[in-house]
């Protein structure tokens, strides 16, 4: 699949990064190379094969639902870029 | 001091035992090492060497007061800067969490502390451990003490480094597709990749969740199961890691090897194979028939589909798991923007080095509508076909033998340029992730350069002590580390 520079830049958007004009041609070539590679899994016969769906056997694993006290919240609230009475801080939302 | 810097854990571990040593003495040892060879090297992210000194002196002061003490008390060891510590940064070599200090321990650094463990440091890295050479690391480039003008290896690099420069006595790192084994390879050191599940993840930065674990980096082969001893158990706090009942690795070290089948995939053989790792592997092949193996020529076609699938899902798991990274809650935050989504965008686009960047753009790529049957379904049943292609080799021997990486260590900058010439250097190490199998890389001679060129002995799911038993006769038998040592060349 060859992937347009429209295709590169709304991608870039969904993951909230800004790629400038003079990376694209870089970004597409490397995106390419790399999508390029993964076509030599079309030739495999795959359809008979489940998806491996997380790296071991196990399903689910349960828990109680406890809550539990953590004991350093001022570590948590000193690593805040911005805060403001034990809060953090982001820009205006709504208007 | 080197010859106390020289010493293995278990061989320090016995001159604690008999008092022919303090831990101050080996933690100043360690410490007056770091300071001639640490400026060539460049391993470490952050030292915490005066901690480390004081707590030594702490621990001397137990032991004399004949307090129960672990036998490792007093021992010291450098961390991979992705494993948090309560109170010292944590950075996974990335602008965005340059300034993160960790509210707390990971489960394993927890388990070295109830050991008495000494951290020295945090080790470099490539920057959310994407990468396999350190050359991925925003805070600096981190140099192989068999030649400073190439690579440790990645993205454990600094780990590796600290191992073979005798910086640390042994260190932990991670490995999501070969991040433990090729710069253990590189430099000339054991690394050993766990079962998916044996060690816990929680406190490991994630990059790919369903492929990462915490592992040792050591002088040898029975250091590497002291480490997993100690590392390995199941924590309710990563409901992925496995109850198994609790095994003692060094139990099996000595077993001989009369009867052990090992196979020889000879699809790691083939092209893009240098001709000089190839050769110490022959030559390692003959030193186990020696040693009275059996030694088979098998077939395991599973290098490129791995490597393929797993760009597709480590990519797609970090374009998730470094979602988080947003400038809100910690890590990096632009000083320009005028809305929440400028203050995303600027903190991610500035905070994020190139590699980062481009597997999270190639993770949403193959995830977004239209491609996720194409790409990530695909690579999900590959998953599958790697495991039953495993488990049919696993029914025939007890482990496999193949190459780390298709080369020793490279050039710094040879690479850096594409890409997907340096994913290539993952071909031999990815698929044993894929499958949640364990394996372990150790030296086996060196190349005409003087350059370590590193083995890969791959076992079944939690039979690790089977490939450090195999491993450990190897190591016996050939004395790497009598024949071999770093040289700090430039």
């Amino acid at each position: 699949m060859t992937v347009s520079k429209e295709e590169l830049l709304h991608i870039a958007n969904l993951a909230d990064i800004k790629i400038k004009d003079e990376e694209i041609d870089k970004y597409l070539n490397n995106l390419q190379d790399i999508l390029n590679y993964t076509e030599l899994l079309n030739s495999m016969n795959l359809d008979e094969l489940d998806e491996t769906i997380g790296a071991n056997d196990s399903s689910n694993v349960f828990r109680k639902d406890e809550i539990a006290q953590f004991d350093n919240k001022e570590g948590i609230m000193a690593n805040a870029p911005e805060k403001e009475r034990n809060m953090f801080k982001i820009p205006k939302v709504l208007n | 001091m080197e010859s106390i810097t020289n010493l293995t854990v278990h061989e320090l571990v016995e001159k604690l035992k008999n008092n022919e040593l303090t831990s101050e003495e080996i933690t100043k040892a360690y410490i007056d090492r770091i300071n001639e060879k640490e400026k060539d090297v460049d391993a470490f992210v952050t030292l915490t060497t005066d901690e480390a000194l004081n707590e030594s002196k702490k621990i001397d002061e137990e032991r004399k007061e004949n307090k129960e003490l672990s036998e490792y008390a007093g021992i010291p060891i450098g961390i991979k800067d992705n494993l948090c510590t309560k109170g010292v940064k944590t950075t996974c070599s990335s602008k965005m969490l340059e300034n993160f200090v960790s509210p707390y321990d990971a489960t394993v650094v927890e388990k070295l502390n109830k050991e008495g463990i000494i951290s020295l440091g945090k080790l470099n890295m490539d920057e959310f451990a994407m990468g396999s050479s350190t050359e991925n690391s925003a805070i600096k480039i981190t140099h192989n003490p068999w030649d400073l003008s190439r690579v440790p290896g990645g993205s454990s690099g600094g780990s590796a480094a600290a191992v073979a420069g005798n910086f640390v006595p042994w260190a932990l790192g991670s490995d999501t597709g070969g991040s433990i084994r090729e710069p253990a390879a590189f430099c000339g050191v054991v690394g050993l990749k766990p079962t998916y599940g044996l060690v816990s993840r929680y406190g490991l930065v994630a990059f790919a969740s369903s492929l990462d674990q915490v592992g040792p980096i050591t002088k040898d082969v029975k250091d590497s199961a002291m480490l997993l001893n100690i590392i390995s158990g199941h924590d309710e706090k990563d409901s992925t890691s496995y109850d198994v009942e609790k095994k003692d690795y060094l139990q099996n070290l000595e077993k001989d090897l009369t009867g052990i089948k090992i196979g020889v995939p000879k699809e790691f053989f083939g092209e893009g194979i240098n001709k000089e790792v190839k050769e110490q592997l022959e030559k390692a092949i003959e030193t186990y028939k020696k040693l009275g193996a059996t030694v088979e020529e098998t077939s395991l076609d599973v290098a490129k589909a791995s490597l393929a699938a797993y760009y597709i899902i480590a990519c797609a798991e970090a374009s998730s798991n470094l979602g988080r990274f947003d400038g809100i809650r910690y890590g990096y935050r632009a000083k320009d923007f005028n809305s929440l989504k400028e203050l995303y965008v600027n903190s991610r686009t500035e905070g994020f080095g190139d590699e980062v960047k481009r597997r999270i753009i190639l993770g949403t790529y193959v995830l977004s509508s239209g491609y996720y049957d194409a790409y990530y379904k695909k690579a999900q049943k590959v998953r599958t076909y790697v495991k039953n292609e495993f488990n049919k080799a696993f029914s025939k021997y007890d482990v496999l033998l193949t190459p780390v990486s298709p080369s020793t260590a490279f050039k710094i900058g040879e690479k850096c340029n594409n890409p997907l010439e340096m994913y290539l250097a993952d071909i031999c190490t990815v698929s044993i992730n894929i499958a949640s199998v364990p394996a372990i890389s150790l030296p086996c001679g060196v190349d005409s350069n003087g350059m370590p060129v590193g083995m890969q002995l791959i076992g079944n799911r939690f039979e690790e002590e089977k490939i450090l038993n195999v491993a450990y006769k190897f190591e016996q038998e050939i004395k790497f580390r009598e024949n071999h040592k770093p040289t700090f060349k430039k």
